[in-house]
């Protein structure tokens, strides 16, 4: 029992400093959230004129659709669709060879670097997923939900969200044992994650079997499950469905993580002396 | 490449009384050789350059995906079909990419000036402009003008438009004065890292989501987006303006239609104030010492 809360003060003591690590640079924080917002206008205006021509397109009217909007820019770097999250430095680590101090510490490589993450998370929902979404608010009609209970539902979705991102970076970052230059996979999986999440588009957008398969992949638990939390349109037995969905893909692949990583510290022998 | 002959201070910073003229062509030959090295360098690993730049392509490639599955699900977008949109989308992205290879890396000034590598290029007989432009010089961005180029192909032959001398010429032209107007944008984008360090996102909003907004018809936007982007940051003049004159569209705020032709002329303008920001910039630079 003991052992186990020590544990526990352990990764969150990992969080709380990734937390403040990314709440260092307030200036380019700042930079981000108008980034964010003007990218958020943009989009606003294109998906306006996408509703105007084809109203409820998606099972979404023009106020949900611009909600989704918001809500993607909130969960850009929150979730790291486009990567930019911890796996660089672990990929770094991996090819300098430093990845074996973190492999001799007393705690679990995977949890550490999952906390650190949730930390990073946290704070750029705060900082950087906040502000725009109130500004997309004051200028654009938005559906943003009125009862707390929808928005505690949001907030559990965005976690299950930022877990599955983890598991993906994760199994992308461990891929440098073998290749030690993990730009390339790296690539692909910010490619993968930013045409399948639903960030370009919603999913219900997309046509036909294309729509079907992208809602089934995993990087659908990033925005488009997220979002379809915020509208409403996942309640009761279906929210149930989506949190299974989600916590589903994060059980798969945090598993498929844990493998990758065991075969890679009894294979692969690290760089240096 | 021949020797480089006997080392020659270039103006700029040594306080010779070179003229202007002598300080551009010192910086355009200091640029070609710093970007022939990094060719040099990048072509040693030509599976790796291969590779990183069809990852360049396909990742530009996913804003016309997104365009794609708009139009697969209507015919018109603010009342423009898609070989249109399809002609706005390629003028900017290839303009923008031509930028975007050239100078493109200058975002990376905020990096230097904090942990005080700039320092370093202060020193070489070089304009420092020609010299941050030119680092890391990435040849993989290629893969965005390949593919602006290629859905400007397909524009160009599926879109209705009846082609005159005028027209045919104003493409080639709107190109060139579009990268121009970006690579201006670039610039004072780094002139304003000098003082913002850490701020250097901002600038992705006017280059990376300047880019986005071109990709869509006017009429898509609020008028005073349009306005902004036409009179405050004029990247309208990239493709806006002469691409709706070649497709014979009216421009939504009902500017005269010789105002199609200045590009070039917006081009320069950007480009000179550019440089005076970035010799403001400079000018403000104080090293982080030790």
């Amino acid at each position: 029992m003991f052992v186990r809360s020590g544990r526990f003060r352990l990764y969150a003591a990992v969080a709380a400093g990734s937390f403040r690590r990314y709440a260092t640079y307030r200036i380019a924080t700042l930079a981000g959230v108008f980034t964010n917002t003007v990218f958020g206008v943009i989009l606003t205006y294109t998906y306006i004129a996408l509703w105007d021509e084809k109203p409820g397109l998606g099972g979404y009217d023009q106020a949900q659709a611009l909600t989704y909007v918001w809500l993607g820019q909130a969960l850009l770097t929150t979730v790291a669709v486009m990567g930019g999250g911890f796996e660089d430095e672990l990929m770094r680590r991996i090819r300098t060879g430093d990845v074996a101090i973190d492999l001799y510490r007393p705690a679990d490589l995977q949890a550490w670097w999952l906390a650190g993450d949730l930390g990073r998370a946290l704070f750029q929902l705060l900082a950087r997923g906040a502000a725009p979404m109130m500004f997309g608010a004051l200028l654009f009609q938005l559906a943003l939900p009125g009862d707390v209970l929808t928005w505690l539902a949001t907030a559990l979705a965005v976690l299950l969200a930022v877990v599955v991102s983890f598991a993906v970076r994760f199994l992308v970052a461990l891929s440098a044992f073998w290749l030690l230059d993990g730009t390339g996979v790296a690539q692909i999986s910010w490619l993968a994650s930013t045409f399948f999440s639903g960030m370009l588009l919603p999913l219900s957008v997309f046509p036909g079997a294309l729509g079907e398969i992208a809602r089934a992949l995993p990087w659908s638990a990033l925005i488009q499950v997220p979002a379809d939390v915020l509208l409403g349109e996942r309640s009761g037995a279906d929210l149930a469905g989506a949190y299974a969905f989600q916590a589903g893909w994060a059980v798969v692949l945090l598993a498929a993580g844990r493998l990758l990583q065991a075969v890679a510290t009894r294979r692969v022998v690290v760089q240096g002396g | 490449m021949g020797p480089a002959g006997p080392a020659r201070p270039s103006g700029l910073r040594e306080g010779t009384s070179d003229g202007p003229v002598d300080r551009v062509r010192d910086g355009l030959r200091a640029y070609r050789m710093i970007t022939a090295m990094w060719i040099r360098s990048t072509l040693a690993y030509r599976a790796s350059f291969v590779m990183t730049a069809l990852g360049n392509l396909t990742a530009t490639a996913l804003d016309f995906a997104a365009i794609l599955l708009m139009f697969s699900q209507v015919d018109v977008l603010g009342g423009y079909r898609l070989p249109e949109v399809a002609f706005l989308y390629g003028a900017a992205a290839c303009a923008f990419g031509i930028a975007d290879l050239a100078i493109g890396s200058m975002d990376r000034l905020g990096r230097r000036v904090r942990d005080g590598t700039l320092d370093t290029l202060l020193v070489r007989p070089a304009p420092v402009l020609a010299q941050v432009a030119a680092d890391q010089f990435a040849l993989r961005r290629l893969g965005r003008v390949v593919q602006g180029l290629l859905v400007l192909g397909y524009a160009v032959t599926a879109v209705d438009v009846d082609w005159t001398p005028l027209k045919v010429l104003l493409v080639p032209v709107m190109l060139v004065s579009g990268a121009g107007i970006f690579m201006a944008v670039f610039v004072v984008g780094a002139a304003f890292q000098f003082v913002a360090q850490d701020a250097s996102e901002v600038q992705n909003a006017f280059t990376y989501g300047g880019n986005t907004l071109l990709q869509y018809p006017p009429s898509v936007f609020g008028k005073d987006l349009v306005r902004g982007a036409t009179f405050l940051v004029p990247i309208a003049f990239v493709n806006w303006l002469p691409g709706l004159y070649v497709l014979g569209r009216p421009y939504p705020l009902g500017l005269p239609s010789w105002a199609a032709f200045t590009p070039p002329l917006v081009a320069v303008a950007c480009c000179a104030l550019a440089g005076l920001a970035w010799r403001a910039g400079l000018r403000s630079y104080r090293s982080t010492g030790s």
